[in-house]
């Protein structure tokens, strides 16, 4: 195959891969506590880091990786101390996140509206070998939390009053999950862009649940979602010519119209065996029995 | 004496600027089952969560196992069954995975072991549950669903076992469940504190019964008589303080 002997595809593939495995992945417990659209609110933040790696010349991947764990520290303490006024204060904290990176990269010597676009949309065929060096460290990061600390992750993202009294240290692992979760829009940044980050955090998590009835079941199918939508969408943006982060995420909503069209019949058939184990039958007046619980 | 598993002097919380906890005096022995009881609002809530340090205290001094609660560090010895749990869940989990996360206090790193495995087996056993493990929870019952949550605090074989109303929105059925899986607890020896509305089928196992009004102890001893309709023979336990109590209780897990 053509497409494997390319240089730039090889790192393209790589990239896609990694980004289809760690985005589902922090996706489930971002899903499962109800904070679906974090990673969108990250990757406003993180244009201002690409904004500042253009202005001082450093990498435009760790430069956002450093702000965007910064928003995701400031997000944790906004949850904790700014109940209230939390919703303000984290429209404040998206929208300076996004114009300060415009702005920023407009400063810059380097910076065109192209650059910008690239990182808003995804570019993956110019993800650079320094690039790739980044994407491969903080992926491993991302899976080494989400896999390794699976069990502690789900106990706080279930019920985290119960979590707090295990003893778990519930406020490190919440910031855990901010942190892995600003690093994942980092390795997704070069793939699907900063605007569809998100996407892939939620979608796949979403599609999966239509079958999986299992928290690890549902972990396991959005990552094996992930990694297909991820790799055959960058393959598909090489052929037909079309931008990586787009075809990826219409792919991964295409996916979720399919399961979710299968999960009824599934359903369906699931209900059935449970229903022809036991009929109904209408009893004669007087049949109650204590287990009724019928209390007049 | 013996040591108090749960020593709380002179505790006082807020919620809101309001104070709902003006001076609670609390001592629950080693192998006692007090059952925490008052009308809606007393503080009985909050009186149990500011125990497991959900509820900041502003007053007063609380001390676990002899161990200033702000030092206690040693939750394996606890198992708390909440009111409701947060609103989480939007993930399914089956019922052998939430069991399983309150075995977590027990095991080294979160790595499940073999007698790990085999206690959520039977804390979900002593439920009368362990048929459903590979259930999805939100696919239960109320009844069921709060018997899971018994099953988890019970998962790491506490010496403390601190329940938020336990038998809220469940059938008498399920409420015969679990009054036997407590008989088994404190018949092991754990220490038992359950916040409750009525006494209902755990009647036979209350040690003592400390009433809460207004945020202030105004009973101690042994579990009152029934007063006013309560006392009438075939009393419906129907109750209109309930508000909307049409709707099944919401532990969170179920959304």
């Amino acid at each position: 195959m053509d497409i494997l002997d390319l240089a730039f595809m090889q790192r393209a593939l790589l990239a896609a891969l990694l980004v289809g495995v760690t985005a589902p992945a922090i996706g489930t417990y971002l899903v499962q506590r109800r904070q679906a659209l974090m990673g969108d609110g990250l990757g406003h933040v993180a244009l201002t880091g690409v904004g500042l790696g253009f202005l001082l010349n450093e990498s435009p991947v760790w430069m956002a990786t450093a702000v965007c764990i910064a928003g995701a520290v400031v997000m944790e303490l906004i949850r904790w101390y700014g109940r209230t006024r939390g919703d303000i204060a984290l429209a404040m904290l998206f929208y300076g996140g996004m114009a300060g990176g415009v702005m920023l990269m407009n400063l810059s010597d380097s910076g065109s509206s192209a650059n910008l676009s690239s990182y808003l949309f995804g570019s993956i065929a110019t993800v650079s070998e320094e690039d790739l060096v980044a994407i491969c460290i903080l992926a491993a990061f991302v899976i080494l939390t989400t896999v390794g600390l699976r069990r502690q992750l789900f106990a706080i993202c279930q019920d985290e009053e119960f979590a707090r009294v295990t003893g778990l240290p519930v406020r490190m692992l919440n910031l855990l999950v901010a942190v892995t979760a600003a690093v994942t829009v980092t390795v997704a940044m070069r793939v699907v862009g900063l605007l569809l980050v998100s996407a892939l955090m939620v979608i796949p998590v979403a599609a999966s649940q239509q079958i999986a009835r299992s928290f690890k079941a549902t972990f396991a199918l959005a990552v094996g979602i992930g990694v297909t939508v991820t790799v055959s969408g960058t393959a598909t943006s090489y052929y037909a010519d079309v931008p990586s982060g787009a075809t990826i995420v219409l792919f991964a909503i295409g996916l979720f119209v399919v399961l979710t069209a299968l999960a009824t019949p599934l359903a369906k058939r699931r209900a059935g065996r449970t229903a022809a184990a036991e009929e109904c039958t209408l009893e004669a007046p007087g049949e109650r029995t204590a287990a009724d619980d019928v209390r007049v | 004496m013996e040591q108090p598993v749960i020593a709380l002097r002179g505790g006082v919380a807020s919620l809101g600027g309001r104070p709902v906890l003006r001076g609670v005096d609390l001592a629950v022995r080693p192998g006692e089952v007090v059952a925490l009881l008052g009308a809606n609002g007393s503080g009985k809530s909050t009186a149990v969560r500011s125990i497991v340090g959900q509820v900041p205290l502003t007053g007063g001094e609380l001390e676990l196992f002899g161990t200033p609660q702000r030092r206690f560090r040693d939750w394996a010895r606890v198992g708390y069954v909440p009111q409701r749990t947060t609103a989480a869940g939007g993930v399914p989990a089956t019922v052998r995975e939430v069991v399983s996360s309150g075995r977590l206090a027990r095991t080294r790193f979160g790595m499940m072991r073999r007698a790990d495995k085999e206690a959520v087996i039977r804390a979900l056993e002593l439920v009368g549950m362990a048929d459903r493990l590979g259930d999805p929870v939100d696919a239960l019952s109320g009844g069921q669903h709060q018997r899971v949550l018994i099953a988890r605090a019970l998962a790491g074989e506490p010496e403390l076992l601190i329940m938020d109303e336990p038998m809220a929105g469940v059938d008498l059925a399920s409420q015969e469940v679990l009054a036997e899986a407590l008989r088994a607890q404190v018949a092991r020896g754990a220490t038992v504190l359950l916040v409750l509305h009525e006494l209902g089928p755990l009647e036979p196992l209350i040690d003592r019964a400390v009433v809460l009004r207004d945020g202030c102890v105004v009973h101690d001893g042994p579990p009152p008589e029934a007063v006013g309709q309560h006392a009438l023979p075939g009393h419906d336990h129907v109750h209109p303080h309930a508000g909307p109590a049409a709707e099944p209780i919401r532990t969170g897990l179920l959304t």
